[in-house]
């Protein structure tokens, strides 16, 4: 592959925001069984930490795409920055 | 000056060449273009003309790059260059160093024209406008590497959603051969495809400025591109046909920026509202739960077992006596029953017939119904009601 795809394996921030949404809604409802409840306010729980944690990033990363030699694509970081 | 001096022709085309290109190092000149032609080398030649009289041009290749346009036939243009002599032909021509259309009379004609062709097309229509995405996270920009827009909008970013990866692909943004940069950059970045949304950015200019954006290969480009493209040109009263195609127009680069990102606290408050609501949710549905345990535990049967004891023992009696009360009854009618069939099976008994005066004659032990099936000499038995007596028939 001549491109870096992101991490499938790791939620997008807004895979993660939907997620913690339909939990709260779920919870909010009360029509699911109490243990389910309590698992499903862990997993909330974790996914909102998770999503604070992603926001607390302190910088925005700059790259330059670029095409090599071969014509693929490649991020390189921006020295004129 | 020497009157009647003799020149040779070298002499006199340096002459002239000194007076003038001393004399029009630079100049301005209206007129209008014709007999255009792109030589191989890059090199554009071209007649300057009105409506009487007309002028060589040459436009080097190193200037076309930087031109807010490339130069057509019938365009009326504002052209400053610098005269040169051919000394070799005694030919002039004007060696052009920058042309601007004549007022922008031309360029919005142009403008118009492509708005209307691509309009017809469909392709502004709302319904093909991609929706952007809520949360992205990276995020490809198309601009000049240069200049206050991609620095504009950095701080956007830093200030609103720090949480995000800027993908550039630095471009021209003016003069020829810009648009076919910007269109290249957003090929790009969908053959790339690791990007959220694309912003196609540029500061404010004049019409000639922006003129990239309304290049029919940069609108073609955002139409087809599979990301969500936002553009983001000038100043809020400019409109460009990239903006016309784009899912999304915003006023200014640092527009755009604000529009493409969510700002990081109103995220954050709403994140910790869920984490409210979530706890709420729970406690409220814990603290139900503990009622109704409590109101288990404080319920009399609960507390006091052995009245549910009692209470089931009473039913249990209650059950039996009816159980014995049914029995009885069932008795009773089998025995009423039974009565009954005694005394239809007394009814039939034949001792009380013989006791009326019948007599009743048995052939072998059975009962013989009929004088036919009795014969000379058979022995039979004759019952009384009173004794047997055995006899022969004769």
């Amino acid at each position: 592959m001549p491109t870096k795809k992101r991490d499938q394996d790791i939620p997008t921030f807004e895979q993660s925001l939907k997620r913690l949404e339909d939990i709260v809604n779920r919870l909010e409802r009360g029509d699911v069984p109490l243990e389910e409840s309590l698992r499903l306010y862990e997993e909330g729980l974790e996914l909102s930490k998770t999503c604070s944690e992603r926001l607390a990033k302190a910088e925005v990363t700059l790259k330059r795409l670029s095409k090599n030699a071969k014509g693929a694509f490649e991020e390189l970081d921006d020295e004129a920055e | 000056m020497i009157v009647n001096q003799q020149y040779t022709v070298s002499e006199l085309n340096r002459r002239i060449k000194q007076v003038l290109e001393a004399g029009f190092a630079s100049v301005v000149v209206v007129g209008e273009i014709s007999n255009l032609k792109h030589h191989t080398s890059g090199h554009v030649y071209f007649t300057l003309k009105d409506e009487t009289s007309q002028l060589s041009a040459v436009l080097w290749r190193s200037r076309v790059q930087n031109l807010p346009l490339m130069p057509r036939d019938g365009m009326k243009v504002i052209v400053t260059g610098r005269i040169t002599v051919y000394e070799v032909r005694g030919t002039y021509q004007i060696d052009v160093t920058s042309i601007k259309p004549l007022g922008v009379g031309e360029l919005q004609a142009a403008f118009e024209r492509l708005k209307e062709k691509l309009s017809a097309e469909g392709l502004f229509d709302p319904g093909r406008k991609k929706p952007l995405p809520q949360y992205p996270e990276r995020i490809g920009i198309v601009t000049s590497k240069t200049g206050a827009v991609l620095q504009d909008m950095m701080h956007v970013f830093a200030r609103r959603f720090p949480a995000l990866t800027i993908l550039l692909v630095p471009v021209r943004v003016q003069g020829a051969g810009a648009a076919e940069e910007i269109a290249q950059g957003v090929r790009d970045l969908n053959a790339f495809g690791n990007v959220d949304v694309i912003i196609v950015a540029r500061g404010g200019g004049s019409l000639e400025d922006l003129w990239a954006f309304n290049e029919e290969v940069v609108a073609r480009t955002i139409a087809a591109s599979r990301i969500p493209v936002v553009s983001a040109v000038g100043h809020e009263i400019d409109y460009t046909i990239a903006d016309f195609v784009a899912d999304l127009r915003a006023p200014t680069p640092s527009a755009a920026a604000e529009l493409v990102v969510k700002d990081r606290a109103a995220v954050l408050e709403i994140l910790r509202d869920y984490a409210y609501t979530m706890r709420e949710s729970l406690a409220s549905r814990l603290h139900q739960h503990r009622e109704h345990i409590g109101s288990l535990l404080k319920s009399h049967a609960f507390n006091r077992p052995i009245d549910l004891l009692h209470s089931h023992s009473q039913h249990m009696d209650e059950l039996t006596r009816s159980m014995g009360a049914f029995a009885a009854h069932r008795y009773a009618l089998a025995a009423s029953q039974m009565r009954g069939v005694g005394q239809r099976l007394a009814a039939l008994d034949p001792a009380r017939t013989l006791k009326r005066g019948y007599a009743m004659v048995r052939k072998q032990g059975r009962i013989i119904g009929t004088a036919a099936s009795l014969h000379t000499d058979d022995d039979v038995t004759i019952s009384f009601h009173d004794g047997d007596v055995p006899s022969r028939i004769c």
